[in-house]
C-alpha cells in the first residue's frame, strides 16, 4: 500500500516536473532566444506567412522549382511516406508515374539524368531539399516559363546549394522554399521576403 | 557506397564510444554512492524531492521490495498516461481540438510508453494534444527509461556485493538518475536541436496560403523537449507521425548526428558502468569492441544495400542510384544507414528513414539487432540482457571445460540458470507465436500495407520491434486495429517485465553468495576469447530461434529481386 501512494506522489510531482515544468521552460526560452526556430522556420512575404523554410509544399505550376514527390500530399498536418516495399508492383507503377510526369514537363531530360530523389517519395513527405542534379535538370523548364534567365536560375542554385558538413554528412543539395522565395522575389521587385515568428 | 561514407560512420560510432566511457564512470560514481560533481546542485534538489513522495533515501531493499516498488509505480504511471490519453479532449493545451483517444488504442499507447517501447499505432500530429505529449509521451519517455536504468543499477550491485539481500533503493535510484542524467542531459540537447530549428512552442498548427495559392496547415508543437528524451531515453515515439523523418523533429545532418549520439550515448556508458563496478575495464573493452563492431558491420550492411539501389526499378524504368524511397536528402545515405542500425542496436526504435521501404537485406538488419536485443540494447535493459547472454554463456563454456560456472566471483546454480533460461526464451516466445497466430486470422492478415513476403516481414516486425521494447515499425502494417492494439500492447509487457524480473531474481540470490576468490582454474570472463565464445552463443540462438522466419520474410525476398 505504501507503494501505491508512493507512486501517486512520484507521479504527481514528476508528471508536473517533467511535462510542464520542463517544456514550458524551453517555449519560454525559444520565445526568447530562438523565437523564428521555435516558432517552426516560418517565412512571410509581404507580411503574410507562406511557409515554413523546412516544410514542403506543393508547387504544380511549371514556373517552380518543384520538390520531392510526396505520398502524402504535402498535407503537413499528416506527415508520412509511401512505405511501399521493394518488391511491391505499386513501387514501380509509383515512380513510373512520377518518373514519365517529370519527363514530360522536363522536355529534353533523359532518364540517366534523373536522380533517384527526384522520382521516389520522401520519408516525410514534406522533404524541402532536393538534389542538386534535381534543381539543375528543373532550370530550362522554369526559365520558359519565367523568362528567367538559365544562367540566372543556375547561380540561384550555386548560391543556396549546401554541401555535405565536414565533407562527410549529407548530400549536395538545396532548399526548394528558398529557391522559389528567390524566383518570386525576382519577379516582383517590390516584394518583402523576411523570415516570421 | 564509398570510402568517405564508411568513416563517416565510423567516426560517428568512434564519438559515442568516446563520450560513453567517461560517462559510464559518472553513472558508476552516481549509483555506487560516491561522490560527483553534480552533488552540489542535485542534493538539496533530491532531499526536497524525497520528501514530497515520502522516501526515506537511508533504506535499501532486497530483491522483492525493488521489484515490487517498480512493479507498482510503473502501474500507477501507466494508468495515468491511460487516463490523461481517455480525457484530452476535455483537458486543456489542446488547441488544435484533438478527440479522446478510444480506448484500445489508448491501452496500446500507454503499455507501449511505460515499456520504453514508443511503439505508435496512432498519429502523432492527429490523434495527441499538446497535454498528452507533455505529461502523458514525454513523462514517461523520462520515467521508463529511468526504470530500466534503476532495473540495472540493481542488478550491479547485486553482482558485486555479497552475502547481503540489499540491492538499493528503487525510489532513489528512480530519482537520482532523472537529476543526475537525464534531465541535465535532456536540457542540453534540447538547448541544441532547438537552436538547429527543432520547434518549440505551444502556439497551435501555422496554417499559411502557400505560394503558389493553396493552404497548408503546418502542424508544430513542443518538439524539441520531446526529441531530447526521445532520443536519450532510447524511447523513439515521434511527435509526427514520420518521426526523424520529418524536418522538425530532425532539420539537417547536425541533428541527425546529435540524435544518434543522444540513443547511442548511455548504453554505451552502461556497458562502462558495469565494468566499473565489476572492477574489470577490460569487460567493458572487451564488450564495447564486439558490440561496436556487431553495429558497425550492421549499418555498412544497410549502406551496401540501399547505395545499391533498386534493381527491379533499374531493370523496369532505366532507373540507376541509391534506394531514396522514404528517405529524406539532407541526411545523406551514411547517416541514414547508421541511424537504421543504431536505432534498433540501441533498441530506441527512432526512425529517419522508412524501415519498410528499405532493400530486403537492409531491412533485415533493424530485425536481427531487435532478435538479439543485446547489441548495447534499451536503457538499462540492454545491459541486463548482455549480463544474462553472459551468465548462459559462462554455464555453457563450464559445462564444455567441467568446472562450476561462475561470473565475477559468484557461482551460477540451477536457480540462476533456470531464470535467465526463462528470461532468454520469453523474447523469441513473444515473437514467434503472435507472429504466427496473426498469420492464421484473415482479419489480421489483412493489416498488411504490401503483399507477399514483405506482408510476412511488416507482420514479423512488428512483434519483433514490440518484444524488443524497441517501436520502430515497417509502418505499411496498420496496427491501429483491435487484434493489434491488445496482442502488441501484451507483448510490449511480456517483453519488458518478464526478463526484469527473472534479472532481479537473479540479483538477488548473486547479492546473497560470498565472493570466490579467484585461482588460475577459474573461467575469466573479461577476455576476448570469452568474448567470442558469448558473441557465438547469442547468435546461434537467435540464428536457431529465428532464421526459419528470416528465410520467409527478407530472405525470400531478396531472392525474388532475382
Amino acid at each position: 500500500m505504501i507503494n501505491v501512494w508512493r507512486s501517486l506522489r512520484f507521479t504527481l510531482v514528476f508528471a508536473v516536473l517533467l511535462g510542464i515544468v520542463y517544456p514550458l521552460f524551453f517555449v519560454a526560452l525559444g520565445r526568447v532566444v530562438f523565437p523564428w526556430q521555435a516558432q517552426g522556420s516560418l517565412v512571410a512575404v509581404n507580411g503574410r506567412t507562406v511557409g515554413s523554410e523546412l516544410i514542403a509544399q506543393p508547387f504544380p505550376q511549371p514556373m517552380w522549382f518543384e520538390p520531392r514527390p510526396s505520398a502524402v500530399n504535402y498535407n503537413a498536418d499528416g506527415s508520412g511516406g509511401s512505405n511501399l516495399g521493394p518488391t511491391n508492383p505499386a513501387l514501380v507503377q509509383e515512380v513510373r508515374q512520377n518518373l514519365h510526369a517529370v519527363l514530360r514537363q522536363n522536355l529534353g531530360l533523359q532518364v540517366d539524368e534523373v536522380p533517384t530523389s527526384m522520382v521516389e517519395s520522401s520519408g516525410s513527405g514534406l522533404d524541402p531539399d532536393i538534389d542538386l542534379q534535381d534543381a539543375y535538370d528543373q532550370i530550362p523548364r522554369i526559365s520558359k516559363a519565367t523568362g528567367l534567365s538559365e544562367a540566372w536560375l543556375r547561380s540561384l542554385v550555386q548560391r543556396d546549394a549546401e554541401f555535405p558538413v565536414l565533407g562527410l554528412y549529407g548530400e549536395p543539395m538545396v532548399n526548394v522554399i528558398q529557391l522559389n522565395l528567390a524566383i518570386w522575389e525576382k519577379l516582383h521587385p517590390s516584394a518583402r521576403v523576411a523570415r516570421t515568428t | 557506397m564509398t570510402a568517405s561514407g564508411i568513416f563517416a560512420i565510423f567516426l560517428v560510432v568512434l564519438a559515442l564510444v568516446a563520450c560513453g566511457w567517461p560517462l559510464g564512470g559518472y553513472i558508476y560514481r552516481t549509483f555506487a554512492g560516491e561522490r560527483t560533481w553534480t552533488d552540489a546542485v542535485a542534493v538539496p534538489v533530491e532531499r526536497a524531492i524525497y520528501r514530497l513522495i515520502g522516501v526515506n533515501p537511508d533504506v535499501e531493499m532486497d530483491w522483492k521490495a525493488y521489484l515490487r516498488a517498480m512493479m507498482v509505480s510503473n502501474l500507477v504511471m501507466a494508468l495515468f498516461a491511460y487516463a490523461v490519453f481517455r480525457l484530452q479532449a476535455v483537458l486543456p493545451l489542446n488547441p488544435a481540438h484533438i478527440p479522446a483517444m478510444p480506448p484500445y488504442l489508448a491501452f496500446n499507447t500507454a503499455a507501449s510508453f511505460i515499456t520504453n517501447t514508443n511503439w505508435q499505432n496512432y498519429a502523432g500530429e492527429q490523434s495527441l494534444s499538446y497535454l498528452s505529449q507533455m505529461i502523458g509521451i514525454t513523462f514517461l519517455q523520462f520515467t521508463s527509461a529511468a526504470t530500466g536504468l534503476a532495473a540495472a543499477m540493481a542488478f550491479l550491485r547485486g553482482l558485486s556485493r555479497q552475502k547481503t539481500d540489499a540491492l538499493g533503493n528503487f525510489w532513489v535510484d528512480l530519482v537520482r538518475v532523472h537529476t543526475r542524467l537525464l534531465l541535465p542531459v535532456a536540457a542540453i540537447l534540447a538547448f541544441l536541436l532547438l537552436a538547429l530549428g527543432v520547434p518549440e512552442t505551444l502556439s497551435g498548427p501555422a496554417v499559411v496560403h502557400t505560394l503558389s495559392g493553396s493552404m497548408q496547415t503546418i502542424a508544430r508543437g513542443p518538439v524539441a523537449t520531446l526529441e531530447a528524451i526521445k532520443q536519450l531515453g532510447t524511447n523513439g515515439g515521434g511527435f509526427f507521425n514520420a518521426n526523424s523523418a520529418h524536418p522538425f523533429e530532425d532539420p539537417n545532418a547536425w541533428t541527425c548526428i546529435l540524435e544518434i549520439m543522444g540513443m547511442g550515448l548511455t548504453p554505451t556508458a552502461l556497458v562502462f558502468t558495469a565494468g566499473y563496478f565489476l572492477r574489470s575495464r577490460r569487460l567493458a573493452i572487451v564488450l564495447c569492441t564486439l558490440l561496436g563492431a556487431i553495429l558497425l558491420a550492421g549499418a555498412y550492411l544497410v549502406y551496401t544495400y540501399e547505395a545499391a539501389g533498386n534493381p527491379i526499378l533499374a531493370h523496369a524504368l532505366g532507373l540507376h542510384g541509391p534506394n531514396m524511397e522514404g528517405k529524406e536528402v539532407r541526411f545523406g545515405l551514411p547517416l541514414t544507414s547508421l541511424f537504421v542500425a543504431a536505432t534498433t542496436a540501441y533498441t530506441t526504435g527512432a526512425v529517419n528513414a522508412m524501415h519498410d521501404s528499405l532493400m530486403p537485406m537492409s531491412g533485415m538488419v533493424p530485425l536481427l539487432f531487435m532478435m538479439f536485443n543485446l547489441i548495447f540494447g534499451g536503457k538499462g535493459v540492454g545491459l541486463l540482457n548482455i549480463l544474462m547472454f553472459l551468465i548462459i554463456a559462462v554455464f555453457i563454456s563450464g559445462l564444455m571445460v567441467g568446472r562450476t560456472p561462475e561470473i565475477f566471483g559468484k557461482k551460477i546454480e540451477a536457480r540462476e540458470m533456470k531464470l535467465a533460461t526463462a528470461a532468454m526464451l520469453v523474447h523469441p516466445f513473444v515473437i514467434l507465436v503472435p507472429t504466427a497466430i496473426a498469420m492464421a486470422l484473415p482479419s489480421a492478415r489483412a493489416s498488411m500495407g504490401n503483399p507477399g513476403l514483405h506482408g510476412f516481414t511488416e507482420v514479423l516486425y512488428a512483434f519483433t520491434s514490440a518484444a524488443a521494447n524497441n517501436g520502430s515499425a515497417f509502418a505499411g502494417l496498420n496496427g491501429n486495429t483491435p487484434f493489434y492494439n491488445i496482442s502488441i500492447g501484451l507483448v510490449m509487457l511480456f517483453g519488458r517485465y518478464v526478463s526484469i524480473i527473472a534479472m532481479l531474481a537473479i540479483a538477488g540470490s548473486l547479492a546473497g553468495k560470498a565472493r570466490i576468490p579467484e585461482t588460475s582454474g577459474t573461467l575469466k570472463v573479461d577476455t576476448f576469447a570469452f568474448g567470442y565464445v558469448f558473441v557465438a552463443v547469442f547468435v546461434i540462438v537467435g540464428a536457431l530461434t529465428f532464421f526459419p522466419y528470416l528465410a520467409l520474410g527478407p530472405i525470400g525476398e531478396q531472392l525474388q529481386l532475382g
